[in-house]
């Protein structure tokens, strides 16, 4: 009985459409991904159904599980105005280097006293940075005044986009261009801290607040 | 690639010096590699879902209330405490001024699909059963959906819709006030006030959660 012979073929195989999918694949999230700028908390946010999807231009105060309050403003050149009011109305001088690190910065959580310190600190340090939060008790409530000041300064940055979108001709909504309020609080901070922002947020007589949650199912249109 | 590559030439050379084809091919696999790397990397490090976020109304704050609190047609007060949930409906009476049913009593219920969800759906029918009507017809193209949205937000208003109070002790926590705030807007219901707890509320609570 004469043997098969086996065709000996060449061990390797065409890898071209294997790698060129890989780089395709690569090259799309490196451009889809979105990095998260580091902040000095992590928050746990609770679920919810809603599907609004988080608006750009936002004055956003944190709580973290303790009930520390923090603090940030979407909107550099905003940022930038914030901080040269609440500085002459608490009389602490910023260096223009200062004031431009400031601008690029996340969120932050410190009275006005420690924030110079705080903004000299590298990036990966402010994390570790001893504070307790942004003070908004009725003796000291810098919380309310970062949040008037940076209103008035998001309000007038967005007047200027608005401005400029009229002007290419786009037919802009001016409720876009509007800072939006958002409490992003820890599931398990207790409600009474958050209260207690928000009631800060109502004496200014902002009464429309938006709650960051992470999505769910939701039972009455699901798609 | 992961390739060993031929050897190109040599072998009969019948005396002459050939210059040695070298091959074409570059080996691959270390570019590869770091491309899959990469890979993994963003694929792990990537979010895509960005947050949401649920926007909830607050009523003006005003400095002095006029007169009495408004009587609550048709409304539903919860009291939240640390993962506890209880409610009563309509007014509220204390020990010592009873109601018609006597004095307020809470009922407990919970987060889940057959509380809390259940709960609201059975109370807030009115609104929910002609929403069922109106997404029907606008199935059926007999309806636009401006006019269906228009119309939703109308029929929350209604003086049959449910309405809910919120008052939350000092050991809620926010995830408890959030799920409640959902499972209420889960059940079409237009009007939501969180307010203060009153102290005679707080009583009956502690009373209850010490059961």
């Amino acid at each position: 009985m004469p043997k098969i012979k086996i065709p000996k073929s060449s061990p390797s195989i065409d890898m071209t459409p294997m790698v060129d999918l890989a780089f395709l694949l690569v090259t799309f999230f490196m451009l889809a991904a979105s990095f998260r700028p580091s902040e000095p908390v992590t928050v746990e946010t609770a679920s919810s159904v809603s599907d609004k999807v988080i608006p750009e231009n936002v004055i956003m105060v944190t709580i973290d599980t303790d009930g520390k309050v923090y603090f940030n403003l979407t909107n550099p050149e905003a940022r930038k105005e914030a901080l040269n009011n609440m500085a002459s109305m608490y009389k602490i001088g910023f260096n223009e280097e200062q004031i431009e690190k400031f601008s690029l910065m996340s969120t932050f959580g410190c009275t006005m006293k420690e924030l110079p310190s705080y903004i000299n600190l590298p990036g990966d340090s402010r994390k570790t940075f001893k504070t307790d939060g942004i003070p908004l008790d009725s003796l000291d409530n810098q919380l309310k005044n970062w949040i008037s000041y940076s209103q008035m300064a998001a309000l007038n940055t967005g007047k200027t986009a608005y401005e400029e979108a009229k002007q290419k001709g786009l037919a802009p909504d001016p409720d876009d261009f509007k800072p939006k309020f958002i409490i992003r609080a820890d599931g398990k901070a207790v409600y009474k801290k958050a209260e207690k922002v928000i009631d800060v947020f109502r004496e200014l007589n902002l009464n429309n607040l938006n709650f960051v949650t992470s999505s769910e199912f939701n039972p009455n249109n699901p798609n | 690639m992961a390739e060993i590559a031929d050897s190109g030439g040599g072998g009969h050379d019948k005396g002459k010096k050939r210059a040695k084809k070298s091959s074409t091919r570059v080996d691959m696999t270390p570019m590869v590699d770091l491309a899959f790397l990469l890979l993994t990397f963003f694929v792990l490090t990537s979010t895509f879902s960005k947050p949401k976020v649920m926007s909830l109304a607050y009523p003006a704050k005003i400095d002095k209330p006029k007169g009495d609190a408004p009587k609550l047609n048709n409304g539903i007060t919860f009291l939240l405490s640390k993962d506890k949930i209880y409610y009563y409906t309509g007014e509220f009476y204390p020990a010592d001024r009873p109601g018609k049913n006597g004095p307020t009593k809470l009922t407990e219920t919970n987060f889940s699909a057959s509380g809390l969800r259940k709960l609201l759906a059975d109370l807030n029918s009115f609104v929910l059963l002609r929403k069922e009507g109106m997404v029907k017809k606008v199935k059926a193209k007999q309806m636009e959906d401006t006019t269906y949205t228009r119309k939703l937000e109308q029929l929350k208003g209604k003086p049959e819709a449910l309405k809910v109070l919120v008052k939350t002790d000092d050991k809620a926590l926010c995830k408890n006030f959030i799920d409640l705030i959902d499972e209420v807007k889960i059940a079409e219901i237009g009007v939501i006030a969180p307010v203060p707890m009153l102290p005679e509320e707080l009583k009956l609570l502690q009373t209850q959660l010490k059961k």
